[in-house]
């Protein structure tokens, strides 16, 4: 086998297919998007170069602007949730339901299979304030409060899709963190205890640097597809009331397609994903040191 | 250092050569778009004839099918007719793409935004009806009024979609609810206002109205300024000579607003979709309705309507006190009109207009109840009071204007819409509603 890997033609024989398979859908489209960026048209009137107006425009567009801080809070509220809620489940899974937590995970995961547009229509259906009034509003009102149109109010709209998208998401970061943690070896818990420690000094001092791996994979799981939800938000409030939920995602599918805009569309995507890259990186390097110190 | 330097070469390079791979990828790709297809329908054309329309609009197919097994036979045997529908939610982006490659079928629902049918005409996508019609002899089957309505609708000097549809827009009534308070048809903005207090005192709500969707009540604030200001306003908004944050403009959303801050639009409107403003007046659970005649359907269905069609009223947009606009200048639309496409119009194509334009009127009318902007040759016997209604006010109308969002921007369209829930629930001010609105109009 080694002999095999070290003949470059056979190598390259093994690998050009993926690759090129890879090129064609990922790297090409890429490359093609951010060309885009420095044209102004569409399919139908034709393209004209405008160097780097698109990324001048997305400076002094106020409605990107607003999209962009929406999906940053989204993003950091709902990571900071669905990491801490997962990683809380986790810790219920291997300290406190040990071997009998394979019923309560599999309850919890559930909401992860489940269609993005079912659970959003569920939603809908409990925070529902007309034309029929929803479960949620039924027991407002019956303990004395008002009639809340919670979909139709930027105020409350938005804490209706971090409740549904963390319904929906902490029974995976719950299994996934699960994973790391089983892997801690139990004689290193046991010689911790011996030495006196216990709950949150265990946790804090041996549990945490020990599964900071996988918790660092969390993160950048989440807060990459945090940055980039599109479906949830189409499917329970459609970017609205307004522009209240709108996030960049949406922003760029809209002024792509319902606007007929496909290099501004290019470069809001550019900057999406150059926001990826940038909080990735910053991830990366402030979890690189020590946790067990300070 | 050296190392450091040579690498940092390298990586201006490698970025220059990236850089310049994505220009040039993408500048092969873009070399169709604007002028590309001729502007003149082109002689030849295929063996078929392809509709596409969508799902939600059954209307236009049903009516194609009935033509294609009558009077359209001939037509359906040089070019059998295929009709296909897809989902109209995205329907603008759908339009773009088959247009971009030259793929839109024969006849097609037109784009939802007028803009976007503007790009269309002034790229030669689609047929000149104007110039068509006349060579086919059946120019003066389209009725004067729809064939302005669309010409000021694309801004264009020629025809280039028919009127499958013809509507006039206002506020329908209960008549019952208003006799039970003691009030008449309101005449003026005042007068309706006063009448919507008195509703609201006596428990009844006083408007219905679509707020999820935003259109219904973006249309009060477009009436209201064309009874202020006068039918032309609005195009002098997209010709730039006046701005909607101008003071005279921003009266018109609040006064819109202010009906919604009073809560006359109900407790939850930014959430009540079409179909549930629909029910919600067909069953008797508010006073006025602003709706198109197109609704005249709905009204006329005995099933869903249980205030019975002979306790529906219309009522013109009223008029606002020391206004420029008249009452008789009725709010009007074509619908979802259909485009004929450049692309593969030859013969055949021809032959399908021409029996579309000369028949599509009298079918719509009998098979759907659907009023059109096609010259009608037959009534039906059992057409519906209401429904005569409608067409009388067409008849006697002195002129008509268009909605809104009529001559925007497609981002301002789709801005204006969105935020107009926000008017009917009262969570947004007129003044900051038409801000948001000048400004997507101002990004062109």
């Amino acid at each position: 086998m080694d002999k095999v890997f070290r003949d470059r033609r056979a190598t390259l024989v093994m690998l050009a297919p993926a690759l090129l398979v890879y090129t064609l859908v990922m790297i090409v489209p890429i490359f093609w998007s951010v060309g885009y960026t420095t044209l102004d048209g569409n399919a139908v009137s034709g393209f004209t170069f405008v160097g780097l107006d698109n990324y001048k425009a997305f400076f002094q567009d106020s409605t990107a602007i607003d999209a962009l801080l929406f999906t940053l809070k989204y993003a950091v509220l709902l990571t900071v949730l669905q990491v801490v809620a997962g990683y809380g489940l986790a810790l219920l899974y291997v300290f406190y339901l040990k071997h009998r937590s394979s019923l309560v995970r599999t309850i919890l995961f559930f909401p992860v299979i489940l269609p993005t547009v079912a659970v959003a229509l569920m939603f809908q259906r409990v925070f529902e304030a007309a034309p029929t009034v929803g479960p949620i509003n039924t027991i407002i009102m019956a303990l004395g409060g008002n009639l809340t149109d919670f979909l139709g109010d930027p105020h409350y709209s938005f804490w209706v899709i971090i409740v549904m998208d963390l319904w929906r998401s902490m029974g995976f970061y719950g299994v996934l963190l699960y994973a790391g943690l089983v892997e801690i070896p139990d004689d290193v818990i046991e010689a911790a205890r011996l030495d006196g420690a216990v709950r949150w000094r265990m946790v804090r001092h041996v549990v945490i640097p020990l599964s900071l791996p996988v918790l660092l994979s969390a993160v950048i799981f989440s807060i990459n597809g945090t940055l980039k939800v599109f479906d949830t938000i189409v499917a329970l409030t459609n970017g609205g009331p307004g522009t209240a939920t709108t996030p960049l995602t949406l922003y760029m599918f809209r002024t792509s397609f319902a606007y007929g805009e496909y290099g501004y569309g290019s470069t809001v995507a550019f900057m999406l994903t150059l926001m990826c890259l940038l909080v990735t990186v910053f991830i990366f390097r402030s979890m690189r040191g020590d946790a067990t110190k300070g | 250092m050296n190392v450091t330097r040579a690498l940092r070469r390298r990586g201006v390079a490698i970025v220059a050569v990236i850089g310049a791979g994505a220009l040039a990828l993408t500048g092969c790709s873009s070399g169709g778009g604007g002028g590309s297809t001729s502007s003149s329908a082109a002689a030849g054309g295929s063996g078929t004839f392809t509709y596409l329309g969508q799902t939600q609009n059954t209307t236009i197919a049903g009516v194609l099918d009935t033509l294609k097994a009558g009077a359209c036979a001939d037509a359906e045997a040089t070019a059998p007719l295929s009709t296909d529908a897809i989902d109209g939610t995205t329907w603008d982006q759908q339009l773009q793409l088959l247009a971009g490659q030259d793929a839109l079928s024969n006849m097609s629902m037109a784009a939802g935004t007028p803009s976007l049918m503007q790009e269309f005409i002034a790229s030669g996508k689609v047929v000149n009806l104007s110039d068509e019609l006349d060579k086919l002899g059946v120019a003066d089957k389209i009725l004067p009024a729809a064939e302005s309505t669309l010409k000021a609708l694309y801004n264009s000097d020629a025809l280039y979609a028919l009127p499958t549809e013809y509507n006039i827009e206002g506020f329908w009534y209960n008549k019952q609810i208003l006799a039970d308070n003691g009030i008449e048809p309101p005449a003026t903005w005042s007068a309706l206002v006063d009448a919507a207090a008195k509703l609201d005192a006596a428990g009844v709500q006083p408007f219905v109205a679509d707020g999820k969707d935003g259109w219904p009540v973006t249309r009060l604030v477009g009436d209201y300024i064309a009874r202020d200001l006068g039918p032309d306003a609005l195009q002098k908004v997209a010709d730039g000579q006046a701005k909607l944050t101008d003071p005279e403009y921003v009266k018109a959303a609040d006064a819109v607003a202010a009906l919604g801050t009073a809560g006359y639009f109900g407790p939850a409107a930014g959430s009540v979709d079409y179909n549930a403003a629909m029910n919600q007046f067909l069953t008797g659970g508010g006073a006025f309705f602003y709706m198109g005649s197109w609704a005249l359907a709905n009204f006329n269905d005995t099933e869903a309507n249980k205030i019975g069609v002979d306790n529906i009223g219309f009522l013109p947009f009223p008029a606002v006190e020391g206004g420029s606009g008249s009452v008789d200048q009725v709010p009007a639309n074509a619908g979802i009109p259909v485009m004929f496409t450049t692309a593969d119009f030859g013969d055949a194509q021809a032959a399908w207009l021409k029996c579309i334009v000369e028949n599509y009127g009298d079918v719509a009318l009998a098979d759907f109840g659907q009023v059109t902007g096609f010259e009608v040759s037959s009534t039906p016997s059992d057409e519906s009071a209401l429904t005569k209604l409608v067409q009388d006010q067409i008849a006697s109308a002195s002129g008509s204007v268009l909605w809104f969002e009529a001559a925007f921007t497609s981002e301002g369209t789709t801005v204006s819409q969105t935020n107009g829930g926000g008017l009917a629930t009262g969570a947004l001010s007129g003044e900051d509603f038409m801000k948001l609105v000048q400004a997507a109009n101002d990004k062109g």
